[in-house]
C-alpha cells in the first residue's frame, strides 16, 4: 500500500524548474505534494502526482531522467505533538528516515507526511500497530 | 568470410614484403626526384635514395612531421605536376594551419580499394545500401567511404552529416544496411531515434563503420545496443589517405592495416626507435603506393601497437591496436599525461554514459580538471546521498586511472554539446 514518488535530477539553472512544471501542467497531471532537495550544483525534485505514469512519460519525452520510488504516506492529527509521536513510533520501531515532507489534508484536522525510509514494509507495520494510518495512492489522489 | 581482395589481405608475409620492397623503392625515388623537401632532407642526412634493397631498410630513412607539411603549405610536398592532381582535401586545421593533401587518379583508386576492403570486412556486399553520414567536403570522411562503397558495387548514399531527423527518416525509408559516421554522431542518431520512438529492430541496419575520432570498446558496446548493430572501427588520417588506412574485421579486435599501400611502424615517442610487436608507441606510416603525396615515415602522433600473425578472420595483414588517442589530444595536467579515452573507458566501466566533457582550468597556478557527465538511468536517484556517492565513486576511479584528481559533476541528460562530426570532449581554459 505504498505510494509512487517521481524524482527528477535538475541542474541549478534559472528557469529550469519552470520548464519542468510546465511540462507536467501540459500533460494534465495534478501535483499532490512536492519537495526539493538542494545542493550547490543540482537539486532533486520529488513529486507525488495523480497520474504518475503519464507524468513520467511527459518528463522522459523532455529528455529528463526520472526515477520512480515507492514511499510511505501517513496521516496524523493536526495538533501539537502528533508529529513527534509518529516519529517516535518509527524510531522506536527501528525505522530510519532518509527524508520526509508534510502537507495539510483537505480532511479537517489532519496532516499528511510522505516518508522515505529504509524499509517500507516495516515502517507501515510499525505505524499501523502504533495506531497511525497509512494511505494508499487512491487516498492521496482523491483527497 | 567477406574479403574484398584475398590475394593481398590473406597473402603470406614473403609476398607482402616483396610488394612493399618494390613500392618503397619507387616511392623513395619519386619523393627524392620530385619533392625539394625530400631531396634536401636525404642529401643533408647523406642517404642514398637508390640504395633501398628491402622494406626493412625503411628504418634508415628520416621522419616526416606535420610541421613539414605546414612549412610547405599548400602544395609544396606534391610529387606530381598539377595536371596529374585530380582531387584536393584538407584537414580540419584545429591546431594551427590546415594541412593540404592531393590525389592522382591512382591515389583515388588506392583509397577506394582501401575503404572497399573496410566495408567488406564489416560484412558489406554489392546488395547493400551504404548510408554515409560523414561530412562531404574538404574533410576526407564522406568521399572516402563513398568511393569505397561504389568500388564494392554497393549503393553509396551520400547523406553527409547533419539534419538528424532526416537521417533517421532515410534509414527507415531506404532500409540502409550499413551506416558510416563518427562514433559520437552514431550515438546522437541513436538517441534521436529513441526520442522519435523508433526501435532499432524496425530498421534493416545491421552494421556501422565508425571512425575519425578515438573511441573505446565501452562506447562500441553502447552504440551496438542503441542502434542494434555491430560496430566496426575504421582508422585513417588525411595525410596518409583518409579513412581506410586500417579497419576492423569481424573479430573486432585490432584493425587490419592496408600495408600494401600504407606501411606501418610503431616507434618509441621519445627516442624514435622502433618497438616490438604489442608495445605501444607512436604510429608512423609510409605511403608506399601513392603518387601525389608520397610521405615517408610520417609521424601520426597516434598511440598504438602492432600485431603480426594470422588473424582468426583469415587475414594475414598486420593489425594495429585501436589508437589510445592522438598525442595531440593528450592533456598534461599537473605534469601527468591524460587521454580523454581513459576517462571514457572509466565511465563505461562504471555504467555511466559516454556523453562527457573535460574542462581544464588553472586556479592559483594549479591545474584543475573537471569531468561533467550526463546522468542516466543507472545513476539517477531520489536521494542526494546516492548522487553524491556516484560522483565520488567516479572521482576515485578516475583518480586511480589517471593518477590525477578530477572533480566529477553529474549534469542533466542532453545538456552537453552534441556533434555531427568529431566530438569535442575537452575545453582547456588554461591561459599559458
Amino acid at each position: 500500500m505504498f505510494v509512487k514518488q517521481l524524482s527528477i535530477f535538475v541542474q541549478n539553472q534559472s528557469g529550469r524548474l519552470s520548464e519542468i512544471a510546465g511540462v507536467i501542467a501540459k500533460a494534465g497531471v495534478d501535483i499532490r505534494a512536492l519537495s526539493i532537495a538542494d545542493t550547490t550544483n543540482f537539486g532533486i525534485l520529488r513529486l507525488i502526482v495523480d497520474k504518475p505514469d503519464e507524468a513520467v512519460k511527459a518528463l522522459k519525452e523532455m529528455g529528463l531522467t526520472v526515477k520512480l520510488t515507492e514511499v510511505v504516506a501517513m496521516e496524523v492529527d493536526d495538533r501539537p505533538g502528533a508529529f513527534a509521536e509518529a516519529i517516535k513510533t518509527l524510531s522506536d520501531g527501528g525505522v530510519s528516515v532518509e527524508y520526509l515532507y508534510a502537507f495539510l489534508s483537505r480532511a479537517p484536522g489532519k496532516a499528511r507526511v510522505i516518508l522515505r525510509v529504509d524499509d517500507n514494509a516495516k515502517a507501515e507495520k510499525v505505524l499501523n500497530s502504533g495506531g497511525i494510518t497509512t494511505l494508499n495512492e487512491k487516498d492521496l489522489y482523491l483527497m | 568470410m567477406n574479403v574484398f581482395t584475398p590475394e593481398i589481405e590473406c597473402a603470406d608475409r614473403e609476398t607482402l614484403e616483396a610488394i612493399q620492397t618494390e613500392r618503397l623503392k619507387a616511392t623513395v625515388k619519386r619523393a627524392y626526384e620530385n619533392v625539394p623537401f625530400y631531396k634536401k632532407q636525404f642529401d643533408d642526412a647523406g642517404i642514398n635514395p637508390y640504395g633501398i634493397t628491402s622494406i626493412h631498410d625503411i628504418t634508415k630513412l628520416p621522419y616526416t612531421n606535420k610541421q613539414d607539411l605546414r612549412d610547405n603549405y599548400p602544395f609544396g610536398m606534391f610529387a606530381v605536376p598539377k595536371s596529374e592532381i585530380i582531387r584536393i582535401h584538407a584537414s580540419s586545421g584545429t591546431t594551427g594551419k590546415q594541412t593540404v593533401v592531393g590525389y592522382t587518379q591512382r591515389d583515388i583508386d588506392i583509397w577506394a580499394e582501401s575503404t572497399a576492403r573496410a566495408i567488406a570486412a564489416a560484412g558489406g556486399t554489392k546488395e547493400d545500401i551504404i548510408h554515409i553520414s560523414y561530412g562531404y567536403g574538404l574533410f576526407t570522411g564522406g568521399l572516402g567511404l563513398h568511393y569505397g562503397a561504389e568500388k564494392l558495387g554497393a549503393v553509396a548514399l551520400p547523406v553527409s552529416s547533419g539534419n538528424t531527423n532526416r537521417q533517421v527518416q532515410l534509414l527507415q525509408d531506404f532500409g540502409s544496411d550499413i551506416i558510416c559516421c563518427t562514433p559520437s554522431y552514431a550515438m546522437f542518431i541513436g538517441e534521436t531515434m529513441k526520442d522519435m520512438g523508433i526501435s532499432p529492430e524496425s530498421l534493416s541496419l545491421r552494421a556501422g563503420i565508425f571512425g575519425a575520432e578515438p573511441w573505446t570498446d565501452g562506447m562500441r558496446i553502447e552504440i551496438e545496443k542503441l542502434l542494434g548493430i555491430k560496430a566496426y572501427d575504421i582508422y585513417g588520417l588525411s595525410e596518409i589517405t583518409g579513412p581506410g588506412v586500417s579497419y576492423d574485421c569481424s573479430c573486432q579486435k585490432h584493425l587490419h592495416v592496408n600495408e600494401d599501400y600504407f606501411y606501418p611502424e610503431v616507434v618509441d615517442i621519445d627516442t624514435g626507435e622502433p618497438v616490438e610487436d604489442g608495445v605501444y608507441g607512436e604510429l608512423v606510416f609510409t605511403c608506399i603506393g601513392k603518387e601525389a603525396l608520397p610521405l615517408i615515415r610520417y609521424r601520426t602522433h597516434d598511440i598504438s601497437a602492432l600485431y603480426h600473425g594470422k588473424c582468426e578472420c583469415g587475414r594475414t595483414t598486420v593489425r594495429m591496436a585501436k589508437p589510445r588517442g592522438r598525442s595531440d589530444d593528450m592533456l598534461i595536467i599537473r605534469g601527468v599525461n591524460v587521454f580523454p579515452s581513459q576517462v571514457e573507458y572509466t565511465l563505461t566501466q562504471l555504467g555511466f554514459g559516454t556523453n562527457y566533457l573535460i574542462i581544464v582550468d588553472r586556479k592559483n597556478n594549479l591545474d584543475c580538471m573537471e569531468v561533467k557527465v550526463e546522468i542516466n538511468e543507472n545513476t539517477v536517484s531520489d536521494t542526494v546521498r546516492d548522487i553524491e556517492r556516484a560522483e565520488k565513486v567516479l572521482e576515485n576511479a578516475l583518480q586511480s586511472m589517471l593518477n590525477v584528481h578530477a572533480k566529477v559533476s553529474l549534469v542533466e541528460p542532453k545538456t552537453l554539446p552534441r556533434s555531427e562530426g568529431k566530438a569535442k570532449r575537452v575545453i582547456d581554459n588554461r591561459k599559458l
